[in-house]
């Protein structure tokens, strides 16, 4: 019934141990992506929506990092049991990554054009001279003017957005089935930033990859994403259709999260609206409701039993005890 | 003083900063052309945007504003004093009227230094208190009028969470009673939920202790939402300001338009209606800027003219500046 189901989490839980004590980053994340679906993750730092993806593609170091359950199938394959050779194989191949700042993810040291062909080489077996043909055809896609000159050149030598560019041009080379996102146009000025949506919106359709873009930034989201997953403290708080998500909001959170942003596109009309306190310590395990604190709406059993994510509508889940409409239990 | 004067006249302010060659000796060999002949007033109790991308000289012309660095021409009056010949006393004075907040709250905080230290150090530079105790009273109720408990006076800025440290760097910069605050990107390291808390405090002590913001900010959306007059800054140089909504509604120069277009809108149906102007290209370096417009080599409607001759700073009526052949 589901044919097209790509990647499925489930019961996801992600802890580290350190010196100050088990930091709770992940407590039993669930969702689904589909072929060709771009889903967006979005929270606030320290929400654990990198640490979510990273623990599933084996990206943290264990220790401190433990995965302390769930599962990752991607293609029917459990992820968190695969050795390292086997998730190298699907790392980059088949699930690609981007990062928020690319230049950490590029070797200094070497030319763009003896990156891009090293992973060529590697990953696909090509010779030198189809790998430079191949490595120039893709900075041509991605659009780097000049890019037969540019593949001598260092990353120093390319701005921010350029070096996004070469970085996504790295990780389409395989044609991957998923590419995840974090955050990849956080650290560009917003010109920038819409010119590379811009070119991941025209990729995405012509590779036909499903995609899941974490980032903080609900604007971004709103023009890009097919399905939205709100993130708090660890936890999945609401999940649906972009146009549901922010049409109709359920959860008091993603509520107060809307409510915080100003619009460029409209006069000003009141005082923001703003959220008081501050996230909770991802030090202490979890009880209730993460947002209980700082919610509006919060009732005794806020406080002592955490809401697991239930449908309010079709395709539209949260995780929250409270009827916002009538302010009794749900 | 007539309340109309405005309380800041920045006038034709350029700075350029030297590159320089050489180990022992020093030669100039060129100089970034950061801010170029910018000028522009702010009223009392006015909040001005100062809006661009990364580069463009805006946290330069809140620097040189503030005296913080040595203007290379032009002039900068507040409260009637200019600020780049004033010394001695002089100085001092503007300085306790004129006050700075930082982008980010973890660098612009001594952590050694606790809660009572940062914040009594502008009353003890300027000799704001009689004694010890009087001092100590003063930094609690700053510390109340910024939402913080003056029972944590004595804690390290590193027991506060971003949007706490922020909070005290507004009380440092309160202290001294100034007339004028630079907000150079206040907000632009928090977190959205927190980023409200911030801007709903600088609103409220703006109306109750009738303050003067420059706001410097990326973030056009929050820009529109708390000042009353925006300016757009492009490599150095002022392209176009007016009333926020007469700017966000009507913008004039193709730059304004670009910059207004790309913003995210965080509703889906309007994303998806949405006509973008998306820029090709990169901002060229502030080293060697273009000729004549400095933004004709991006620009979609540039014409000849606009790569031999720099356009005039005017008035479109309303109030309503640009700097465009076009316009």
């Amino acid at each position: 019934m589901d044919d097209n189901l790509l990647l499925q989490v489930e019961d996801l839980h992600t802890r580290f141990h350190t010196p100050e004590g088990t930091v709770y980053a992940v407590n039993g994340i669930s969702y689904r992506l589909h072929e060709g679906e771009t889903l967006a993750v979005v929270g606030e730092s320290g929400c654990g929506k990198s640490v979510s993806m990273m623990s599933i593609l084996g990206l943290l170091p264990v220790p401190p990092a433990e995965i302390a359950g769930g599962r990752a199938l991607y293609r029917g394959q459990d992820l968190l049991k695969m050795s390292e050779s086997e998730l190298e194989r699907i790392r980059g191949k088949e699930i690609a990554m981007i990062f928020q700042d690319p230049m950490t993810s590029l070797n200094p040291v070497l030319t763009i054009g003896k990156q891009i062909t090293e992973s060529l080489h590697k990953h696909l077996g090509m010779n030198p001279t189809q790998a430079t043909e191949r490595a120039i055809e893709l900075l041509d896609w991605v659009g780097i003017p000049d890019a037969r000159r540019r593949l001598g050149d260092y990353p120093h030598q390319f701005s921010g957005g350029m070096r996004q560019r070469v970085m996504i041009a790295m990780q389409l080379a395989c044609t991957p089935s998923i590419l995840i996102a974090d955050e990849p146009t956080t650290a560009l000025d917003v010109t920038i930033q819409a010119q590379i949506v811009e070119l991941v919106v025209r990729l995405r359709q012509q590779v036909g990859m499903a995609m899941i873009w974490i980032t903080h930034d609900l604007g971004v989201v709103a023009g890009l994403a097919d399905r939205v997953m709100v993130m708090y403290a660890g936890f999945v708080v609401e999940e649906a259709g972009v146009d549901d998500l922010y049409e109709d909001p359920r959860h008091p959170y993603t509520i107060a999260l809307l409510a915080a942003l100003p619009r460029v596109d409209r006069r000003r009309d009141r005082r923001l609206k703003s959220i008081p306190g501050a996230p909770p310590s991802l030090l202490v395990e979890p009880r209730g409701c993460p947002f209980a604190p700082r919610c509006e709406f919060a009732i005794e059993r806020c406080f002592i039993d955490n809401p697991s994510l239930q449908p309010v509508a079709p395709r539209h889940r949260i995780a929250c005890w409270v009827e916002i409409k009538t302010g009794g239990q749900r | 003083m007539s309340r109309a004067e405005p309380l800041v006249v920045v006038d034709r302010l350029t700075k350029h900063f030297p590159i320089t060659r050489g180990i022992l000796i020093q030669r100039q060999v060129g100089a970034v052309q950061a801010v170029d002949q910018v000028s522009f007033t702010i009223a009392r109790g006015e909040t001005l945007g100062l809006v661009g991308e990364s580069g463009c000289g805006k946290t330069t012309v809140g620097r040189t504003a503030l005296a913080l660095y040595p203007a290379t021409s032009g002039r900068v009056v507040i409260d009637g004093q200019d600020v780049h010949t004033a010394r001695g006393r002089d100085l001092l004075a503007i300085r306790r009227k004129a006050q700075m907040i930082f982008q980010d709250p973890y660098a612009s905080l001594n952590p050694r230094w606790t809660v009572n230290a940062i914040i009594s150090e502008p009353l003890r530079v300027h000799r704001l208190c009689a004694n010890d105790r009087e001092r100590t009273e003063r930094v609690k109720d700053l510390m109340q009028m910024v939402g913080l408990s003056p029972r944590l006076i004595n804690r390290f800025p590193h027991e506060f969470s971003g949007g706490q440290r922020q909070r005290i760097g507004i009380a440092r910069a309160l202290a001294s009673e100034p007339l004028f605050i630079v907000c150079d990107e206040p907000i632009s390291a928090l977190d959205v939920s927190i980023q409200a808390q911030v801007v709903n405090l600088l609103e409220e002590l703006q109306g109750r202790l009738g303050l003067t913001y420059l706001f410097i900010a990326h973030d056009l959306s929050m820009v529109r939402h708390i000042c009353t007059r925006v300016a757009v800054m492009y490599l150095g140089v002022l392209v176009e300001l007016a009333e926020r909504n007469e700017l966000y509604e009507n913008p004039l120069h193709p730059y304004t338009q670009s910059l207004l277009s790309a913003v995210p809108i965080p509703d889906p149906k309007a994303a998806r209606q949405r006509r973008r102007i998306i820029l090709q290209g990169d901002v060229p370096s502030p080293i060697n800027p273009p000729a004549g417009c400095r933004f004709h080599t991006r620009c979609p409607i540039a014409l000849d003219l606009c790569s031999q001759e720099r356009p005039a700073w005017r008035d479109m009526g309303g109030e309503h500046w640009v700097a465009c052949h076009r316009a």
